[in-house]
């Protein structure tokens, strides 16, 4: 009996939520360990329903040397380096998206190519600069290296936000006498909300979760953000107190989870993300 | 589109604006790249040296022919292909072409789980797949269950369980980039393939992937560009050991500089990562080129 399409694509759509499941399934187990772990007073290293449901392990690890400090380490780093970042990307891409020249090309080939470099590899030679001009183990030299390491993408996902804001709009103050620095903070940037709500919650994130450079750039304890601090609580200890581990790692994440699902209802799905680093 | 107004603003003006991004991008990005091509070719320690010296090529010809070295090329190119060619790439289109097809909620869930590993931490991701392969971990536990053999992973094959890691942690980008991609196919376009009886994967083959093919080109550099500097992921799970046997490029540039104190030497390794990361830059471009 021949199918019909309708009942053909009922099936197709079962089988591929069949295919999905099991794959969402599978990618569930460490996220499952982690709630899970965070919540049971005798966790260990597997999936497993807690042996009661406490709240001791988030306050074991709720302390000024645990979480609060590494926490506030964490913001300061990375809240001065988006500031930076997307400040000055703003700024650059104001010329570039709004007035031709020769340089723009070439400019925004290099900035590209940068995107897209292996910041890894460059630590090493950072590290021996930074000892040399004293700022190694300083919060503002690595301030500064986070806002220099995401400003190619920040500057070239702003120049592409602001090629949809229409020239008119702007055109107009300019007539009132606005210079461009009025115009781009009072009408560029309000209308492109959204683009630079992206450029500033994608900066945050990619600092928040990155480990390498704080890692390398800073020394002393009291400076590390959480990135590298639950490393050292729980990656050189003997013992590891696993649910303690969960708890922390709930905490410090939660921040970034919440701003992704921010920007991504905004733009209507978390797909908009990928469109921008596609093009 | 040239107003009157922007003709009359001066170049040195209109320039301006550019100034604060170009300072740091030439003090913390272009001065460090500039300064790893030139201690590549000095004999610079971490201590106990009045002076660095110029070797020339020394370092390069030390990298080729240190069995550790190669090794961390070899365990490299094995964590790229399988972690980022196959792995991310492949599960990422096939995740892509599913939600195509499935429910709405069904979508929402796997991509809320999907994205969520993408989203956390490096270091957090890293412990959760430390757990999840240790010996007395869930995925031993899932094995012991079905009667399979389970083994200690993070011992007998390290660079694919931090290849199976990177998979987890990085899918989600592909899967956005081809669900980006997918969408923009016209709907006609399937459907006329539908009704002359081209079952799904012959669309797959012959109407969607040539569709998709800069999309793909796309993903496959951004993220062989984005696994070559994954450190942070193994560092937590199995710090490059037992034995080298996790050790990818960044680890050994890393224990070199730090652990071995030969600055120079961990820079010469730096600067071939950063040129072969460089060549894939270039090919990136290239794909891109119209749209700049």
């Amino acid at each position: 009996m021949p199918r019909t399409p309708s009942s053909r694509r009922t099936t197709h759509r079962l089988a591929a939520d069949a295919g999905l499941l099991l794959v969402a399934a599978a990618f569930s187990l460490p996220l499952l360990w982690v709630l899970l772990s965070s919540l049971d007073p005798d966790a260990n290293l597997q999936v497993k329903l807690p042996d009661g449901v406490t709240l001791d392990n988030f306050d074991a690890v709720l302390t000024p040397d645990i979480t609060f400090t590494p926490l506030l380490n964490s913001l300061l780093l990375c809240g001065g380096g988006t500031l930076l970042t997307v400040a000055c990307a703003a700024l650059a891409a104001y010329p570039l998206s709004r007035f031709r020249s020769r340089l723009n090309r070439p400019f925004l080939l290099t900035i590209l190519f940068a995107t897209s470099l292996p910041i890894t590899a460059i630590m090493v030679p950072v590290y021996a600069l930074f000892v040399q001009v004293n700022l190694i183990d300083t919060m503002q030299g690595t301030i500064f290296f986070f806002a220099a390491s995401q400003l190619p993408f920040a500057i070239w996902l702003m120049k592409n936000f602001m090629d949809g804001v229409p020239k008119e709009l702007e055109e107009a103050a300019w007539t009132d006498g606005a210079s461009s620095l009025q115009s781009l903070v009072r009408i560029v940037l309000p209308l492109m909300g959204p683009g630079v709500a992206v450029v500033t919650v994608f900066s945050f994130v990619m600092m928040w979760g990155n480990f390498f450079v704080p890692f390398m750039l800073l020394l002393t304890p009291d400076q590390m953000p959480a990135a590298v601090s639950i490393n050292e609580f729980f990656g050189n200890r003997g013992t590891v107190v696993y649910g303690q581990l969960a708890a922390f790692s709930i905490i410090y994440s939660t921040p970034v989870i919440l701003l992704y699902v921010l920007v991504a209802r905004r733009l209507g799905g978390g797909f908009a993300l990928g469109g921008a680093v596609k093009g | 589109m040239r107003t009157n107004r922007a003709l009359s603003f001066t170049p040195a003006i209109r320039v301006l604006p550019l100034t604060p991004a170009v300072i740091l991008l030439l003090l913390f990005l272009a001065g460090p790249i500039a300064y790893c091509a030139y201690i590549a070719f000095t004999d610079l320690q971490l201590t106990g040296q009045a002076e660095e010296s110029f070797i020339g090529f020394e370092n390069f010809r030390t990298a080729f022919g240190d069995e550790a070295f190669l090794n961390a090329v070899w365990l490299t190119l094995v964590f790229t292909v399988v972690s980022a060619l196959i792995g991310q790439n492949t599960l990422g289109l096939a995740l892509a072409a599913l939600m195509q097809r499935a429910s709405k909620p069904v979508r929402t869930l796997v991509g809320g789980i999907v994205i969520t590993a993408w989203v956390l931490p490096e270091v957090v991701a890293g412990f959760l797949l430390y757990a999840f392969f240790r010996r007395e971990g869930t995925l031993n536990a899932i094995l012991d269950w079905l009667h399979l053999p389970s083994q200690n992973w993070l011992f007998t094959l390290p660079i694919l369980a931090v290849s199976f890691a990177n998979v987890w942690r990085g899918t989600a980008f592909s899967m956005l980039v081809y669900s980006a991609a997918l969408n923009e196919i016209p709907k006609e376009i399937t459907e006329a393939a539908e009704v002359d009886g081209a079952g799904g994967w012959r669309r797959m083959w012959h109407i969607t992937l040539p569709m998709i093919r800069r999309s793909i080109g796309t993903n496959l550099m951004l993220i062989t560009l984005q696994t070559l500097s994954v450190f942070g992921l193994i560092w937590v799970m199995t710090r490059g050991g037992p034995g080298g046997k996790s050790q990818t490029l960044p680890l050994f540039m890393y224990e070199e500089a730090f652990q071995k104190s030969m600055i120079g030497y961990g820079t010469a390794v730096a600067l071939l990562l950063l040129v072969v990361g460089s060549l894939f830059s270039v090919v990136y471009l290239r794909l891109l080129r119209t749209e700049v």
